[in-house]
């Protein structure tokens, strides 16, 4: 690094020296993406398991859902924290607000797909068999819709990975927070480790979501996102 | 409501519509912007798309790769764009196309994938040679899904290109990324709202356009794989 004129020096990508002594850096911005990406994705779900169920049902439920969540999924992240700001103020609400609006859409889509490739024989022969439409939502079309809802997940997963990045501009953002650091600073090092750690995270979160598939439900096929 | 009301008076201001700072000026810096990346990203894209698919090659690829997309943090891309590239709208141009890329590619793939055989089998019957059968029997039956990629990847653009502002861009973006800097929350909400209308009129005129294209007497069945390869959002 100390080789060459002072005036010679040329920001590298990765400065490694720097970069080995501000780890607990990454180490918390990482913390802050995954546990910010964990609540959307889950409170994603916790939301979208009765809308989807509730649109497959009914027909009257399922445009409406549909189209508001298509709304504010067409709201680019950016404009849609900025019309939260002046009501949730900066930080977590509006992140997660913005984020599990997004999040909505795709599972309600992917929950609606599942239960929509249910055979109507299975449906058949599940009523014949005494069940009650509760039963047999939870115990024969809920498992037979696991395979599509999992891909919903690991879609949702991993664009939210992407977009937490965004957050940063509200004073959050995981390793958005490097990324604009890298973007205020002119300084190159966090700025790619962070794009980098962004992408890793999101591949690694998708391949782990497979092999909890795998594992939690034997019957799929590996459905391709 | 006082936010609201701001914004009105905020929009009524006639300074906002004059100027290069004005209203129509930073539309046509966004809309330019995107419609250029929009249009190199689908040069690239359609023909590997179109051609993966009708030949039935590297279809994890052509898949995989919009998993890739989405992947890509927008904000990340953008910023390393303008370190390689410097002041200018070449930054945000290369990290548009980037990221317009993969949908169009995933999507025309699922489209000529999912030509009923028959048809294909039929055309071959009837003496179609092999472009001619591509051009006149596989692709208007693809249409529906090369649209639907050009679309998905349309409005991302449109909405990645507000973040360009953070790197000395133009566009709409330029009224949310000051507000922040400002605490102007007026110029914030104002710059918001347009561009959310932006996006939703890009979704709307090509889902229009799209439904024209469509060939009269096809059906448009959306399966599984084709509806996730329109699920993509980058910023």
């Amino acid at each position: 690094m100390a080789i060459g004129g002072f005036l010679d020096y040329v920001d590298p990508w990765v400065n490694w020296t720097w970069l080995s002594t501000h780890l607990p850096l990454f180490w918390a911005a990482l913390q802050q993406h995954v546990a910010l990406t964990a609540f959307a994705v889950v409170g994603g779900l916790v939301l979208s398991l009765p809308l989807g169920i509730a649109a497959h049902q009914w027909p009257s439920v399922r445009n409406p859902v549909l189209a508001v969540f298509g709304v504010i999924y067409t709201i680019p992240s950016l404009a849609l924290f900025a019309l939260l700001v002046p009501y949730t103020g900066l930080g977590v609400v509006t992140a997660e607000a913005g984020l599990i609006g997004y999040t909505v859409l795709i599972l309600v889509r992917n929950i609606l797909v599942g239960l929509e490739a249910v055979p109507q024989d299975v449906i058949d022969a599940a009523d014949g068999m005494g069940y009650r439409p509760f039963a047999r939502l939870v115990r024969v079309e809920l498992p037979l819709a696991l395979p599509a809802i999992f891909a919903g997940v690991r879609i949702a997963t991993v664009t939210t990975i992407g977009l937490v990045t965004i957050t940063a501009l509200i004073g959050l953002g995981g390793l958005g927070q490097l990324i604009n650091r890298g973007l205020i600073e002119n300084f190159h090092t966090p700025l790619v480790v962070a794009t980098v750690l962004s992408i890793a995270l999101a591949l690694i979160a998708d391949l782990a979501l497979i092999g909890v598939e795998r594992l939690a439900v034997p019957w799929s096929r590996g459905t391709a996102a | 409501m006082s936010v609201l009301s701001n914004v009105a008076r905020w929009f009524a201001d006639p300074a906002h519509w004059s100027g290069p700072d004005g209203i129509p000026q930073r539309l046509v810096e966004h809309v330019q912007i995107s419609a250029e990346s929009v249009a190199i990203g689908a040069v690239i894209a359609l023909p590997i798309g179109i051609a993966l698919g009708h030949y039935g090659r590297f279809g994890n690829l052509a898949i995989n790769i919009s998993n890739v997309g989405r992947a890509l943090p927008s904000f990340g891309i953008l910023v390393i764009a303008f370190q390689v590239f410097g002041l200018g709208s070449l930054p945000v141009l290369v990290a548009l196309v980037a990221l317009a890329i993969p949908p169009m590619i995933t999507n025309s793939y699922v489209g000529l994938r999912e030509v009923d055989p028959d048809v294909k089998e039929a055309a071959r019957g009837m003496g179609y040679r092999e472009l001619t059968q591509l051009v006149r029997v596989e692709l208007p039956l693809a249409v529906p899904l090369v649209m639907a990629g050009i679309r998905t990847s349309a409005v991302q653009v449109v909405a990645t290109a507000t973040l360009a502002a953070l790197i000395a861009g133009g566009g709409f973006g330029r009224y949310v990324v000051d507000g922040f800097a400002q605490q102007d929350y007026t110029k914030l909400f104002a710059g918001a709202v347009l561009v959310a209308a932006l996006a939703m009129a890009t979704e709307l005129s090509l889902s229009a356009v799209e439904r024209l294209l469509v060939p009269p007497g096809i059906q448009l069945q959306r399966t599984a794989t084709a509806q996730r390869a329109t699920t993509f959002k980058t910023a």
